[in-house]
């Protein structure tokens, strides 16, 4: 591969940068055997159905359901925490005040606890008898077992997403931006609303995305918290579960195909934001 | 084919990897066998399985381990079906045992002839757990459908212990209106409409009830409702006992197919045995399970049984018909379980 | 709180108003910060105190006899194999990928970038069954693999691909970003001074990302420990042999067994703590190094 003529089609660009073909080889291997045989093996699974039964098992009133429920709370999660991760991460970035530290350091715990331990916390915590389900249970709110509990799981599960994404772009705004907006007679107001934020897109859409589909999948944080009422507040997740225990591999195959999909989109999704707001902006997350 | 020849370096790859384990000193004895079993045994197959252990170790001179793995009911038959290397299985449901037989072959289909008892060496029923002195009068299970109950019970497409709970509920609405199937469905249905939340296991409906307070009644087994008594404190709860109930059968089978690749048919099959010998039906029914020989137990334990009038999976065409029929997909229980709809 | 001289002290009026205008009033401030600590506490420092108080519930000596129980010592140790098996393979692999993106320009990258990303959005549930399809009685490898004692599913081989799976994308998707930013110009330099292709990654550019490479390994880690849904799809949940640390506290949750069920969370909570707690002394320590490429 030598870089003679321009025009010609080329598999990658030149480089006196050594290892492309040892780091390509491993990466592709590895993918191949832990990624991509065995995701090939679902679909392979789901075709077999044949698409008619694919299709009947993917539209059953209970996975749409089920679909319905996992992401309608996702979503909701997400806006929460694009909502109050763009606060974090600002009062973060900007602000100095004590235990500012350790507050930075904690957005990250999701990350690191494992979701059953959260899930169990978290419904103690939210049970009606529990620290803060007790609170509530006199006003009338129930949150546990039911789909707001979903969507506290969710938001748990979601934080870091948005913070860490935002969180370096916020650094990188230059502040001259902000002065000259205030130069121009802007206010406080005009200048987030109209100068900072537009900026802050991508990265908070790419937050938001993330956050999103992490919440879609969500398993064991979820399943604790949740009250798995069918059609009510039970998962999708769930349901393949269910359908596994009910030895009803066709539809558990179903299932997980559809959510693939999704997910794979999404990623495709977050992709391309990420290569427009290079494009647009000259940085990505 | 690309594909199964890296499959298969991997397999090499992990296998010098999983025989590292035995390696880091994991106590393996000269027998070990594995017992696959549903939620609510643990403590009984402690009990039981000590006890086996010692008495394999006399007769024989051998050391045997059993292992143990708990879980649904339903759950635990998929993995077997899928490749857990069970020798024993001892679940909620025959229809779980038929499933593993029919999907791996690995057990015969007439293997409930070969144990005493329909392969049931000690039987349970479905009783109400309470909260301390019965504030909402529940007696039996027409009080179930009263507007401000709540009913906590497990899912019957995913726990055995529902299903039977479901049956029960079906054989006293039929008896008490004439054997009317159509009225047993119809209360059956608003039954279910006062469950609010649907755990997929017996252990996690007990955990939603007790730990996490919710619900009026819960409907469990009753060795599961007197061992949260006696886990959880007496002082808050109470055991109600219905009028009518089901005569539930949790069965045990050999997996055939997988005693002899392993070679432990002999041992396996003294374990089963040992469930019906006079220390195993003692130990049932110190864990609050029926035992069929009620001489042999501790009087003290047998008077803890109430009285209850039992109906029988026989009444509802054994579970070969009642499965389909009630739990199957559309079945009875999908057409009339739609919440939110 | 902040001591921006650049804020005046607060009455509403023009003045403030452009004087206000690369900071927000010190009301708006509080609130933020009000808001901020507010959400961090509710949900993320609530949860992991209602942990420790639970298991502390009977006292530190109950406590400890718990987590002096063989199953629970048996899970510990399951985990910590796993890991030990899991880390290194994903660190071997996300250094390649990391090498082969961030160095070259090539045809399909942001195909290859996408499909290292999916485990990260797959359920968990999912990556556990598709080793379920692929190895699975019913399988197409499942007979072969039966008829040659071959254990895969319910075993550690099993538990250690499911956990493989998950943490696939941790270590390259830290390194990625770090060594695009950093770009070739080290390494090019170092080659034409005439250091071969393996000197110029170890003494050139593993010490520019060895900070990010590790921390990479610390998440993917703490993950790997922490994997539950995709590990008890296929762990078969036999007691002392197969339950990891995340299943061993499901089964003593369900065993009404609620303080060895959290003091095991303990533990794991104790892991994610450290974990954070060093990442945030490296990133103190070599903030500089850090901070130009800073993505989390």
């Amino acid at each position: 591969m030598t870089a003679s003529t321009r025009k010609r089609w080329q598999f990658r660009q030149p480089s006196v940068i050594p290892g492309f073909g040892l780091a390509l080889g491993v990466t592709l291997s590895w993918l191949i055997l832990i990624i991509l045989i065995p995701l090939s093996g679902l679909l392979w699974r789901s075709s077999a159905l044949g698409w008619e039964t694919f299709w009947a098992m993917a539209t059953d009133q209970r996975t749409l359901n089920a679909l319905r429920i996992s992401f309608g709370t996702a979503f909701a999660a997400a806006l929460v925490n694009v909502v109050f991760g763009v606060i974090l991460a600002w009062v973060l970035v900007r602000y100095r005040f004590p235990g500012k530290r350790i507050i930075d350091a904690m957005v990250d715990l999701p990350f690191a606890l494992p979701t059953a331990v959260a899930g169990i916390a978290l419904t103690t915590l939210y049970a009606p008898n529990g620290w803060i389900g007790s609170l509530l249970t006199p006003l009338g709110i129930k949150i546990a077992f039911t789909p707001i509990g979903i969507v506290i799981a969710l938001v748990f599960v979601g934080l870091p997403f948005v913070v860490r994404t935002v969180q370096p772009i916020m650094e990188e705004i230059d502040k001259e931006v902000e002065e000259a907006a205030a130069t121009l007679g802007a206010n406080r107001f005009q200048t987030i609303s109209r100068v900072l934020l537009p900026g802050l897109t991508p990265a908070v859409l790419t937050g938001f995305a993330l956050a999103f589909a992490r919440g879609v999948g969500e398993y064991g944080s979820v399943i604790f918290i949740a009250g798995n009422l069918p059609y009510v507040s039970e998962i999708a997740p769930l349901l393949i579960v269910i359908r596994l225990e009910e030895f009803n591999y066709p539809a558990a195959t179903a299932i997980a195909a559809v959510m693939l999909v999704i997910s794979f989109a999404m990623l495709l999704v977050i992709n391309m934001i990420q290569a427009w707001s290079r494009r647009r902006y000259g940085y990505g997350t | 084919m690309r594909s199964k020849r890296l499959t298969r370096l991997i397999t090499v790859a992990l296998l010098a990897s999983s025989s590292q384990v035995g390696g880091l000193g994991f106590a393996f004895a000269d027998t070990t066998i594995l017992n696959v079993s549903y939620d609510p045994t643990r403590e009984l197959y402690k009990d039981f399985n000590a006890a086996f252990a010692e008495k394999w170790k006399t007769d024989t001179g051998e050391t045997v381990t059993i292992q143990t793995s708990h879980g649904g009911s339903g759950k635990q038959a998929r993995s077997v079906i899928d490749g857990l290397a069970a020798d024993v299985v001892t679940l909620a449901l025959e229809a779980d045992i038929d499933a593993i037989a029919r999907d791996t072959g690995k057990i015969p289909a007439d293997w409930k002839g070969r144990l005493d008892n329909n392969s049931a060496p000690y039987t349970s029923t479905i009783v109400f757990l309470v909260r301390k002195g019965n504030p909402k009068g529940v007696k039996d299970w027409g009080d179930l459908v009263k507007d401000d109950i709540q009913v906590i019970t497990p899912n019957p497409k995913t726990s055995g212990g529902a299903r039977w709970n479901f049956l029960a509920a079906w054989a006293w609405a039929r008896q008490a209106n004439g054997g009317d199937d159509a009225k047993a469905q119809e209360y059956v249905a608003r039954l279910f409409k006062n469950v609010p939340v649907l755990d997929t296991g017996a252990r996690g409906a007990t955990t939603t009830f007790v730990q996490r307070g919710l619900g009026d009644v819960l409907l469990a087994w009753e060795n599961e409702a007197y061992l949260s008594l006696e886990e959880l404190g007496p002082d808050r709860f109470e055991i109600v006992t219905p009028s009518v109930s089901i005569k539930a059968e949790p069965p045990v089978a050999l997996v055939d197919g997988n005693v002899d690749t392993k070679g432990t048919r002999q041992v396996a099959e003294a374990y089963l045995q040992y469930l019906y010998s006079d220390v195993g039906q003692k130990i049932a029914a110190k864990h609050y399970y029926r035992p069929f020989k009620t001489e042999v137990a501790d009087p003290k334990d047998i008077a803890r049984f109430a009285d209850v009038k039992l109906s029988t999976i026989d009444e509802f065409g054994g579970w070969k018909e009642a499965q389909p029929k009630f739990f199957g997909d559309g079945g009875l229980f999908d057409q009339i379980y739609k919440p939110g709809q | 709180m902040a001591h921006d001289s650049s804020d005046p002290i607060g009455h509403h009026g023009n003045s403030e108003m452009v004087a206000s205008a690369t900071s927000e009033s010190r009301m708006a401030r509080y609130v933020l910060i009000g808001l901020a600590l507010c959400f961090v506490g509710l949900f993320v420092l609530m949860p992991l105190a209602a942990v420790f108080t639970e298991a502390m519930r009977n006292g530190a000596g109950e406590f400890l006899t718990v987590l002096g129980d063989p199953e629970t010592f048996a899970a510990i140790r399951l985990t910590l194999l796993v890991a030990v098996i899991a880390v290194p393979l994903n660190l071997v692999f996300g250094v390649a990928a990391a090498w082969a993106i961030a160095k070259f320009e090539f045809k399909g990258k942001a195909f290859l970038t996408t499909l290292i990303d999916l485990p990260f959005s797959v359920s968990p549930v999912i990556s556990g069954l598709v080793f379920i399809l692929l190895f699975g009685s019913h399988s197409l490898l499942g007979p072969w693999l039966q008829s040659h004692g071959i254990q895969i599913l319910f075993a550690v081989p099993g538990i250690v691909l499911a956990t493989v799976f998950v943490t696939f994308p941790f270590v390259a998707r830290e390194l990625i970003p770090l060594m695009q930013e950093q770009g070739t110009s080290d390494e090019e330099a170092a080659l034409s001074l005439g250091a071969s292709g393996w000197q110029t990654f170890w003494y050139v550019t593993l010490p520019n990302i060895k900070w990010g490479l590790l921390y990479g390994v610390l998440l993917c880690n703490a993950r790997a420990m922490g994997e539950f849904g995709a590990v008890s799809v296929v762990s078969g949940h036999i007691r002392g042999l197969t339950n990891t640390m995340p299943l061993q506290v499901e089964i003593l949750y369900n065993e009404y067994n609620f303080v060895a069920a959290f003091a095991v969370a303990t533990l794991l909570a104790l892991l994610a703590l450290v974990t954070l707690v060093l990442k945030s002394l490296l990133e103190m320590k070599f903030s500089e190094q850090i901070a130009a490429s800073r993505r989390h």
